[in-house]
């Protein structure tokens, strides 16, 4: 058989847990792999193992056949293999085209030969079906775009085997669609692709074989045509997950939270982001949020969290007006977030578990007495919150937050944000990156903060969440809140209509 | 190996005093090399002085401490900014502002008592620090004023004011200085005299360097265990978060640089207040002592109990300097090798990472590396 690149018993060990244990891999040329595992079960380790970011502890890597030896991402690249990380590895302020030739630049008497650069740069995403613009700097393109780049930068290296961690986690269905075609594209160019992801509807839309991973053992590779997502989703967690939970029907309390005609500009253009949006959570209910993304939901949660000010509208909470609180006013007087990007705002990723754990409370009398900290408390409460949620890491408390999974990570966020008992709960896209068995136990925490009755109000772009968990869906469209939902009433379909803005309803 | 002393080895703490180990070796290494190029003849005879000179009497020893004094608290004033994310290039403008509202205390306010009169002037001092910290702090917080850029203006305002101050209120125009202060303001030598001494003659040795200890071991608690040094490190390692959380970055970076600032002011009044004979000269030169925290810092990789046996080791090389005159060394090139060992060192840890990142392949295997490194000193973020 011919198999581009094997990886053979390989076995990787951190501080406190062996990341891959005796996990043997093989890709064959022009396949779609897909990986598959928990959180924390060392997907994106042991693709940082082939692409030469960490050496195994045991295990060789063949390539056609032959032994290989991979000691940095170059060696990797020489090898043909490039790798789009889970979370992006690009320089900020510079421009797409700079960021894909970086590392690899031609030069003529020590001037960048960019013409070229540029000429090749517009072949490859003309072939692939992968438009940028070369000229505009990543701080100012979508994440979409961002991956689009990583992805021209491994084609711009001619990697054969091309590596992608958790791509969709960052992207809107439509989006997903148009990364699992550029995919496709790539196989049969003769591309050969690894592929990790938590939605076992893409595996199935795409993948030839699938390997599963639990706790770092290699559970074994099926052809993915022959096995349906429950067996794929018993074998990654070793128990049956239903997706589909059960909520019983309860009366919303009274109004917690109320927001009128709230308006936000965009800075630049002077465009309302979020254009008069009205909209209240009751006790006991679960409001979602719907819509593409950037359509206004991120402005729109960052004026209600106080990241930024609004310029017109007012905000209340259980009846107080708290449009011009301070972050920590609105942290105390009863609103949760986990918000969208979990690296940036989510987490100080430098600072160990315990720290973020209690991030949003370490100067409540619990964990400090006259401004010194409470150690001692501070780490009995990471314990209980670890046990709680299943955070996965190898030093408990004690773990640096950036050596943990990304699934895990932002089950840190949650579990702190719920565990804080907020009056409501904004929580932006809080499954995003997590594997089933940690969604469905999401999906059950937020169902019984409702039933405690708490206010949430969940912004998700992926339909079957906002099908599956919401009390009410308001749609979200260019900034204005388009349509308000019932979710028992209304199909998928009508859904995505209002979505795309191809359809206004009467909202309340 | 027994498994608590194998955590012990692969801790962080053992990491990092390894490493500025490695660092001051590399850093004496490329020392020995330029004396061998610049005077082949006495290069091992002046290279033996820096190494030993500080040991070679009690006097010498207590010069050690001497010279340690103020670099260790402009040491602490740069590495505790740079906790909340802030680069305190400004540590020279703090200290000879401090330096002056303890020279004009000392001199003018004879009406204080005993202990009161010194203590009162270092208070002053920490006070007209502050203020020096302030600024910046003020300038970023509001208006976003990069630091750095803040600091180098406030050093030299603070250089040019003081010697406008000095000559128009504490001046001894005989000696282009500032007066001599009364000798209540001198910092107690509690014996310390005694024991550092070589024959007749005591090394200029005194409290401050108590002071400069205890300095470094409250901002080691401010760091390390207070709910401000929580806040204070997490607008350093992520603003963004520390925002999210409700931390008021404004009032944590105003704060930070003021403390800073009150260090740096600190460590100039003990300079002046040493009873040492040394006096505010009237020039247009930045107080050097300033710069010379940011290579203490970087030895002591930001931990204050390290920033104090970084500006002991510093100073143990400067007395070791002096020593090289022995040898027919000329004061112009001691001071060269000196700054390339210090700064040679202190840039050998700023490549720690990358260093640790080559090594990273074979140790791996023994998961004695940290898996992530830290932040290395400076970054105006
Ligand atoms: N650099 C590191 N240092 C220490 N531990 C690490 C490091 N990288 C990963 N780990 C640990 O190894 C285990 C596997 O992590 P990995 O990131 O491979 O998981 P994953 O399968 O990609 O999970 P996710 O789906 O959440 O992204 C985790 O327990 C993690 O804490
Ligand atoms: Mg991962």
């Amino acid at each position: 058989m011919d198999y581009i690149i094997e990886m053979c018993n390989i076995t990787k060990k951190f501080p406190g847990v062996i990341a891959n244990d005796d996990v043997t891999l093989r890709l064959k040329k022009g396949e779609i792999h897909a990986l598959l595992g928990e959180n924390g079960a060392g997907k994106s380790t042991l693709m940082s193992i082939l692409f030469g970011m960490y050496q195994p502890d045991q295990g060789v890597i063949k390539k056609n056949g032959e032994v290989v030896k991979i000691n940095d991402p170059n060696d990797a690249n020489r090898l043909g293999i490039g790798m789009v990380h889970q979370h992006f590895k690009l320089v900020q302020n510079f421009t797409v085209l700079e960021n894909i030739i970086l590392g690899v630049e031609t030069t003529k008497h020590g001037m960048l030969k960019m013409d070229e650069a540029r000429a090749r740069v517009l072949e490859l995403s003309e072939r692939y079906g992968l438009r940028v613009d070369p000229d505009a700097l990543i701080e100012d393109i979508t994440v979409s775009m961002q991956q689009r780049v990583e992805i021209l930068k491994m084609l711009y290296r001619s990697n054969e085997i091309l590596i992608f961690d958790e791509p969709t986690a960052v992207l809107t269905p439509q989006e997903i669609e148009e990364l699992m075609k550029i995919m496709k594209g790539l196989v049969s160019e003769g591309k050969s692709i690894l592929f990790i992801t938590h939605k076992l509807n893409e595996i199935k839309a795409v993948a030839d074989r699938c390997t599963v991973l639990r706790k770092g053992k290699c559970i074994g590779t099926v052809d993915v045509a022959s096995v349906s997502k429950e067996e794929l989703s018993e074998m990654m967690v070793g128990r049956k997950v239903d997706l589909i939970v059960e909520k019983e029907n309860k009366e919303p309390g009274k109004v917690i939270f109320e927001v009128e005609n709230l308006t936000v500009k965009d800075r630049a253009t002077g465009k309302n982001v979020v254009n008069n949006v009205s909209l209240n959570v009751r006790a006991g209910e679960i409001v979602c949020i719907a819509g593409v993304d950037g359509n206004g939901q991120s402005e729109l949660v960052y004026a209600l969290t106080g990241l930024i000010t609004p310029d017109d509208g007012k905000i209340r909470l259980n009846g107080n007006d708290i449009t011009k609180a301070s972050i920590r006013q609105r942290n105390i007087g009863g609103i949760g977030h986990i918000p969208e990007d979990r690296q940036r705002y989510g987490l100080v990723l430098d600072y160990n578990l315990a720290y973020n754990l209690v991030l949003q409370s370490y100067f409540t009398p619990r964990f400090q007495k006259h401004g010194f900290l409470k150690y001692s408390e501070i780490y009995k409460y990471a314990d209980e919150l670890i046990d709680k949620f299943d955070i996965r890491s190898g030093q408990g408390a004690r773990t640096i937050t950036r050596s943990m999974s990304g699934g895990n990570q932002q089950k840190a966020i949650i579990a702190r944000e719920i565990d804080r008992d907020p009056d409501l709960l904004i929580a932006v896209q809080p499954t995003r990156g997590l594997d089933v068995g940690a969604i469905e136990y999401i999906y059950k925490k937020l169902i019984a903060e409702r039933n405690k009755g708490r206010g949430i109000l969940l912004v998700s772009l992926e339909l079957d969440e906002v099908m599956n968990v919401s009390d009410r869906i308001l749609v979200i469209y260019e900034g204005e809140i388009v349509a308000e939902l019932d979710p028992k009433t209304t199909t998928v379909q009508e859904l995505g209509l209002y979505m795309a803005g191809s359809k206004r309803g009467i909202v309340a | 190996m027994n498994i608590s002393i194998k955590r012990f080895l692969s801790s962080e703490g053992v990491a990092n005093f390894a490493s500025s180990l490695m660092a001051i070796i590399i850093g004496l290494l490329v020392g020995l090399l330029i004396l061998l190029v610049s005077n082949p003849r006495q290069a091992l005879n002046g290279f033996g002085a820096i190494l030993f000179g500080g040991f070679t009497d009690m006097k010498n020893l207590g010069q050690v401490f001497y010279f340690a004094t103020p670099i260790i608290l402009t040491g602490l004033s740069v590495g505790f900014a740079n906790k909340a994310g802030q680069f305190n290039i400004g540590a020279s403008g703090q200290f000879i502002v401090g330096a002056f509202a303890a020279v004009y205390v000392g001199v003018k306010w004879t009406f204080l008592p005993g202990a009161l009169h010194w203590g009162v002037a270092l208070i002053m001092a920490m006070l007209a620090g502050a203020l020096w910290g302030l600024i910046p702090g003020i300038l970023k917080a509001f208006y976003n004023v990069n630091v750095v850029i803040s600091c180098i203006m406030m050093n030299y305002i603070g250089m040019y004011l003081v010697n406008v101050l000095v000559t128009n209120t504490v001046f001894d125009s005989l000696k282009n200085q500032s007066q001599r202060v009364a000798s209540t303001a001198v910092i107690p030598k509690m014996g310390l005299d005694n024991i550092f001494r070589a024959g007749n003659s005591p090394s200029s040795v005194n409290a401050g360097i108590f002071i400069a200890i205890i300095a470094g071991i409250i901002i080691y608690i401010i760091v390390e265990k207070t709910q401000f040094g929580f806040e204070l490190k997490a607008c350093g390692l992520n603003p963004d978060a520390s925002k999210y959380a409700g931390i008021n970055s404004h009032r944590t970076i105003i704060i930070s640089m003021m403390i800073a600032g009150a260090l740096s002011g600190l460590g100039g009044a003990l300079l002046y207040l040493a009873g040492s004979g040394k006096s505010i000269e009237v020039l247009d030169v930045l107080a050097p002592e300033g710069f010379n925290g940011i290579p203490v810092a970087l030895l002591g990789q930001g931990n204050p109990i390290g920033i104090i046996f970084a500006g002991i080791f510093v100073a143990y090389l400067t007395v070791g300097g002096f020593n090289m005159q022995l040898f027919n060394f000329v004061p112009q090139v001691t001071e060269i090798i000196i700054a390339v060992i210090i700064y040679f060192s202190a840039f050998a840890l700023l490549f720690k990472d990358f260093i640790r990142s080559h090594y990273a392949k074979d140790e791996d295997k023994l998961t004695k590396t940290r898996p992530v490194s830290q932040g290395s000193l400076g970054g105006d973020k």
